[in-house]
């Protein structure tokens, strides 16, 4: 093979593996990417079922309870605008509390309900989920504060 | 006194980069030997300064000296030393300081023992890595001064986070580390090899144990981080595609890559271009990673501290070191001759494949990774996550296993396609009975990457053998050895991970103590709870008589409370057998008395770590068989003369 037709070659194979690459980033990114919701946006856009995503905002105060087996938890998820019911099993964060923020990975059941397999609370005081940034819980008109 | 001593010292360093800069340059352009001769020198006092700069600070943790900003702020006077002395680098300043110090050290030593580079590559190489320190000393001592005295000085510090502390915060950053910053010897060989124009086979050569010994420590760097991951944080898993995690992963793609690439350029003086460019992006990816981390710009565990200012200091060397290094790349890459043409049926192919797959996972890593960034730039917030990189990276990192065992029974230069095939008989056969295997025992219980991941470790596994098919092993080399031990660990590593997907057994109890409880063939008896205390923290303990058959062996599960800072972390208890490792978690009391419990068996899970341990192993062996030739050549040689 001659010194320049394999140039060539090489080059074309850097340039299908490179648009391949770009194609499929681009398809998995527009199926997945849309990854991060706010219980604001699960209204507005709606989520099917079963679709992983992440959800996040502020769990409301009072409305954490668990399920007789012990390990299931119920509570709601708030950014103002909207309110979502959700579920956990398994050990909850220590910092996952009411009135605080989380961020869960799950999917929504038929119902409605969130299904958590995940929850991201904050890993220490100073941590805080970057997507849940300029919200916070006014503790006296129990209300979500959402700075734009 | 101790910290004014580090902090002079660090000065001192970046003067002397910046000194080693001018003198190199100087020198190589007017010809001078005499400003020659200064430049080795100065690499090396830049390597003891920057040595005793971390000294002094690991010195000031040790002795918990609170009037230093950064040890009231990250330490505590209570802590075991252990975490004293890691807790040097558990913060922004302390390893932003080890990065400098790896980069003084790995300078001082390609000054010291870099021998088979020709002589004005080595200086416009020690050139280049001067060049890069300044930056990196500039943004240490303008804006992040580890050294910084706090006046008055408070009683006690405000301790160290205590998710880190655990001994694996003394292995895991050294080892990422200097991997991470041993990059940068890379990146300085090609600016080097660009200045002088030396891109061929004896750059490749010199440039080769560099490359290897910072894959290696990089290796060994990411498998620690995953295991301390996986019973720290206590959710069984053992990556999370976390921005973090990402940072290190593509560094060690694109050092991946150059290893294979160095070495078409070292034995066949082809893919000139592309190993000088894979070694400026291999570095490249370090820094982006550092930025991502430092910058505080991604959610991650790792971000200390969310500082700007920081942020953009870090982008702009990095915009000012890889623009550089492309405009160099692109201006100087038209004069690199042409290197040697090769058949399409050859080992360089294999070759070229296995660095386009690796190229590909590391720009479809890169681009999730930013995509957050680029999206909010437009006012969306958006995170991706593991979905997509399992969805992206699964499948083309199978292809690249394939390649990986298909590679080394392909010849250089040209080979025959027919007989390649036929080599390739026996682990097509075992891929076969495997599947075969696998769909009786499990189909419809399994997912498809698992179960193809499966198929693929056991027949790449049995493949990464055959380059020793056959042939006398004890005069086999060295770096043969190494190559298939590290191939081996990448199928035993693959084995691993496809098997904790695909047989994990998880149970999730509220539990009493005296309660049984069985899951996957174990019996675990809940004997009780009790309270405990340690250096400086309290924890809650279970004590659970576990078996599997034969004797029962007690399990402890804590969840810990620390003081200083106030934080509760839970500690898993994991007891590995040859077969996996069973993994509980204590949770929090419920009402009744009852306790959480989440108990996982992973099955086969210990080989995902086991396989990375080889393939740094892998990695080590052929650095010293390289590294062992050239001495015993060089004895020879001498031994001729005399």
């Amino acid at each position: 093979m001659k010194a320049k037709h394999q140039r060539l070659i090489l080059a074309l194979a850097a340039l299908v593996a490179l648009i391949g690459a770009g194609l499929l980033a681009a398809s998995a990114l527009k199926d997945e990417a849309a990854y991060f919701y706010a219980p604001g946006d699960v209204k507005t856009k709606g989520v099917e079922p079963g679709k992983p995503i992440r959800l996040g905002g502020m769990v409301v105060k009072g409305s954490l309870k668990r399920a007789p087996d012990g390990v299931t938890i119920t509570f709601d998820v708030t950014d103002g605008k909207a309110t979502v019911p959700a579920t956990f099993s398994g050990i909850a964060p220590d910092l996952f509390k009411e009135g605080s923020g989380v961020v869960a990975e799950g999917s929504f059941d038929t119902k409605g309900t969130f299904v958590a397999t995940n929850l991201l609370a904050k890993h220490d005081e100073r941590y805080m989920p970057r997507e849940l940034e300029g919200m916070s819980y006014n503790e006296t008109t129990r209300e979500i504060e959402v700075d734009q | 006194m101790i910290a004014e001593i580090g902090l002079a010292a660090l000065w001192l360093a970046a003067a002397l980069a910046l000194l080693q800069l001018v003198l190199a340059f100087t020198g190589l352009k007017g010809n001078k030997p005499d400003l020659l001769a200064a430049v080795r020198p100065a690499a090396v006092a830049q390597g003891v300064l920057t040595a005793i700069a971390f000294i002094a600070l690991v010195t000031l943790f040790l002795r918990s000296d609170m009037s230093v900003l950064l040890v009231a702020t990250n330490s505590h006077s209570a802590k075991p030393w252990l975490y004293k002395f890691a807790g040097t680098w558990g913060n922004h300043e302390g390893s932003m300081l080890l990065w400098v110090t790896v980069m003084g050290v790995a300078g001082a030593a390609v000054a010291l023992f870099e021998r088979a580079l020709r002589r004005d590559t080595h200086m416009a190489t020690l050139g280049g890595q001067a060049a890069i320190s300044l930056g990196f000393y500039a943004f240490l001592l303008f804006s992040s001064n580890p050294f910084a005295r706090l006046a008055p000085a408070p009683a006690d510090g405000q301790g160290l986070n205590p998710l880190l502390q655990d001994p694996g915060l003394a292995f895991h950053p050294p080892t990422l580390y200097i991997g991470y910053v041993g990059l940068s010897v890379a990146f300085s060989f090609a600016i080097g090899a660009l200045l002088t124009r030396q891109v061929d086979a004896a750059f490749a050569r010199a440039m080769r144990p560099w490359v290897l010994a910072a894959w290696v420590m990089l290796t060994l760097g990411i498998t620690a981080g995953s295991y301390w991951a996986y019973y720290e944080l206590g959710w069984g898993g053992w990556w999370f595609w976390d921005p973090v995690e990402n940072a290190s992963l593509m560094p060690w793609l694109a050092a991946t890559a150059l290893l294979h690439s160095v070495t078409v350029l070292a034995t066949r003086d082809a893919l000139r271009a592309w190993t000088v460019m894979l070694a400026v992006v291999a570095f490249s990816m370090s820094m982006v990673g550092t930025f991502l981390v430092r910058s505080g710009i991604l959610t991650s565990v790792h971000a200390f501290a969310v500082d700007p200012e920081r942020g953009s200091f870090i982008l702009g060397l990095l915009a000012l070191y890889i623009g550089g290094a492309l405009a160099l790349f692109g201006w100087r890459i038209g004069a690199v001759r042409e290197g040697a043409p090769f058949e399409l049926v050859s080992r360089e192919t294999m070759l070229v494949i296995n660095n386009l797959l690796l190229t590909v996972i590391l720009g479809l890593v890169l681009i999730g990774t930013l995509y957050p960034l680029m999206t909010e730039a437009f006012g969306h917030k958006v995170s991706v996550g593991a979905p997509y990189f399992d969805r992206i990276a699964g499948p083309i990192a199978l292809a690249l296993m394939i390649a990986m065992a298909v590679g080394p029974l392909v010849r250089w230069r040209r080979d025959d396609g027919r007989v390649v095939t036929k080599r390739l008989v026996i682990p097509f056969l075992i891929a076969l009975s495997l599947s075969a295997w696998l769909s009786v025992l499990a189909w419809g219980r399994i997912g498809i990457l698992p179960f193809l991941g499966l198929v693929i470790a056991g027949a790449v596994g049995v493949a990464s053998l055959a380059p020793l098919w056959k042939r006398n092993l004890r005069r086999t080399p060295l770096f043969t050895y190494g190559m298939v031990i590290a191939h081996l660990g990448c199928a035993v590593s693959l084995g691993g991970m496809a098997s904790d997907s695909a047989f994990t057994v998880e149970k999730l109890v509220a539990a009493r103590p005296g309660d049984m409880i069985q899951t996957a063939g174990w019996q675990l008896r809940f004997v009780q709870i009790q309270p405990i205390a340690g250096d400086n923290w309290t924890a809650l303990q279970a004590d659970m008589e576990v078996r599997r058959g034969g004797r029962p062996v007690m399990i402890h599960p804590q969840s810990r409370f620390f003081a200083s800072p106030p934080t509760t972390t839970s500690e898993a208890a994991l007891l590995t057998r040859w077969n996996g490792q069973l993994y509980v978690v204590l949770g929090e009391e419920v009402e009744g008395g009852r306790w959480q419990l989440r108990i996982w068996w992973k099955p086969f899970v210990t080989l995902i770590w086991l396989g990375g341990i080889l393939i740094a192993l892998g990695g080590f062996l052929a650095l010293l068989g390289r590294e062992r030739r050239g001495w015993l050549m060089k004895w020879r040689a001498r031994a001729a003369t005399a």
